[in-house]
């Protein structure tokens, strides 16, 4: 295996970006990303973005936005319709065939102008499914109250998980809910789809991050403790709620074992759980001990949530732990998907 | 040397046509018809709705049965207020529901008045739209069943 690390990470969430289209807020970003470790396009061996056309609303809208990459001379590039995680899973593998030891990496979602919990009925099935319109909260209800009424998890863990992160997220600049709540204030808020209250659901953003991967050598030189990708596995569970069993999480199950989460201590855990139920769930799969791992330092999707970009970001918040000393080994968490459906876990660790 | 501009005809089409499949439509075209198919696994479980392969092994499934129009909520939310785009016209309960005869669930709208009346384990039956068209919706909802027994 080629040494692959993390060197460069930045990021930008808002509530919305309503003055902004994707290209124009992701220009200064992705030039932030690259001019923080020296570099240029023209210096990247491979680009690779996670978007989505459904979000932007135009076929091949990413194209734009490699353009705006400035991709002169012509680079090689790709786009995954996931999350930027997952493009930057694609990047890894690139850099693991050979030939080129840097990578740009970014993902981006701008959903303000609809309504994602509706636009996200549009993921489930064509024909039994999406024309009956379940949101995204909906789903998620339905999930949260199996676990509820199976003694798989109790409203109070819950709302613990939910003011947990509005705590975290204080100390987030990125974050668009911060607001301290206590857990019994949290309990008394009114559901939104009982058995979901309002803290229990994501905080929607608009945004998008870029990164740096860079291999071996170059890695050290461009940044003082790189941030090591030691592992990273991404695995899917079916796309039919009913044959599922959602109080579990399988496939994030397989792909923290298979990414070797549990070979070493956990510093720190920064997991895509767009609700706080998915979170509960993520903490077991993965195998989490809450006592000796922090869990979502940044807050997490609770306190910000930027559809496309959400698990990228998680990457490089955890890096960027590493790279402060915050952390030696850090394991970052990425999904798509009703209910978990496909989870993507990334270990990282600095020498 | 003369340059010649190349032609071609250029033809904007969509040059296919799109199947619902013989599983799907199978099951579309019940519902038209009032009734609710299933997938036999090679278990002998029933998937309900159907699918085309095994979620677990991938193996392809022919056998369709014709499932109970009654079942049990596995799990609800309450929807108080229909949004926009769902085909209901009244708060509702958002429901996995398990017919009789088959071992997974579907998604579908369940009409109770209020979240007190609704229950895990409750039973429901289906209601159907008078005029129906091999979708999904033909079943309009489904109402918690009076006569769980199956006794009239």
């Amino acid at each position: 295996m080629i040494d692959v690390a993390v060197v460069s990470f930045a990021q930008r969430q808002e509530a919305s970006i309503p003055g902004e289209s994707e290209v124009e807020f992701m220009v200064p970003l992705m030039e932030q990303a690259k001019a923080a470790v020296d570099l240029t396009q023209a210096d990247m061996g491979f680009t690779c973005s996670g978007s989505s056309d459904f979000l932007a609303g135009q076929a091949f809208s990413f194209v734009m936005t490699i353009d705006g990459t400035g991709p002169v001379p012509p680079i090689s590039e790709s786009h995954v319709e996931q999350d930027g995680a997952w493009a930057l899973y694609e990047a890894w593998v690139k850099i693991q065939c050979g030939g080129i030891d840097t990578a740009f990496v970014y993902g981006y979602g701008k959903s303000s102008p609809g309504s994602l919990r509706d636009v996200l009925a549009t993921q489930m099935d064509p024909y039994y499914v999406c024309p009956l319109w379940p949101d995204s909260y909906a789903v998620e209800a339905l999930a949260a109250r199996l676990m509820l009424e199976g003694g798989h998890v109790s409203e109070r863990r819950l709302a613990e998980i939910a003011a947990r992160s509005r705590v975290s997220a204080a100390s987030n600049p990125h974050a668009v809910r911060s607001e301290p709540k206590t857990v019994d204030e949290i309990l008394a808020e009114d559901h939104v789809l009982d058995p979901l209250r309002p803290s229990d659901l994501p905080a929607e953003a608009d945004g998008g991050c870029a990164i740096v991967l860079a291999a071996g050598d170059r890695a050290r030189e461009l940044c003082e403790r790189p941030a090591w990708i030691r592992g990273m596995d991404h695995r899917g569970d079916a796309h039919t709620l009913g044959v599922r069993d959602l109080t579990s999480s399988m496939s994030a199950r397989l792909a923290a074992q298979h990414a070797g989460v549990a070979d070493d201590k956990v510093d720190l855990a920064e997991l895509y759980g767009p609700f706080t139920t998915s979170e509960h769930l993520l903490i077991d799969a993965l195998g989490l001990d809450e006592d000796a791992t922090a869990i979502n330092p940044s807050g997490g999707a609770l306190a910000a949530h930027t559809m496309m970009a959400s698990g990228l970001i998680r990457i490089g918040e955890a890096a960027s732990r590493i790279w402060s000393g915050d952390g030696d080994r850090a394991v970052a968490h990425a999904t798509s998907g009703p209910c978990l459906q496909q989870n993507l876990v990334c270990v990282l660790e600095g020498d | 040397m003369a340059s010649e501009v190349l032609q071609a005809p250029l033809v904007l089409e969509y040059p296919f046509t799109r199947s619902t499949g013989p599983v799907i439509g199978a099951f579309l075209t019940g519902l038209r018809e009032g009734v609710i198919c299933g997938i036999r696994r090679a278990d002998g479980t029933v998937l309900c709705p159907p699918l085309e392969y095994d979620p677990l092994t991938a193996e392809p499934l022919t056998e369709l049965v014709e499932v109970g129009q009654s079942g049990e909520v596995l799990t609800w939310a309450w929807n108080g207020e229909p949004r926009p785009m769902q085909p209901f016209d009244r708060p509702f309960a958002w429901a996995l529901i398990r017919l009789d005869g088959a071992d997974t669930s579907m998604l579908h709208a369940v009409f109770a008045d209020s979240p007190s009346d609704m229950s895990t384990g409750m039973r429901v039956r289906a209601v159907w739209r008078s005029e129906r068209e091999g979708h999904i919706a033909d079943i309009a909802g489904f109402d918690p069943d009076p006569d769980p027994a199956g006794l009239s």
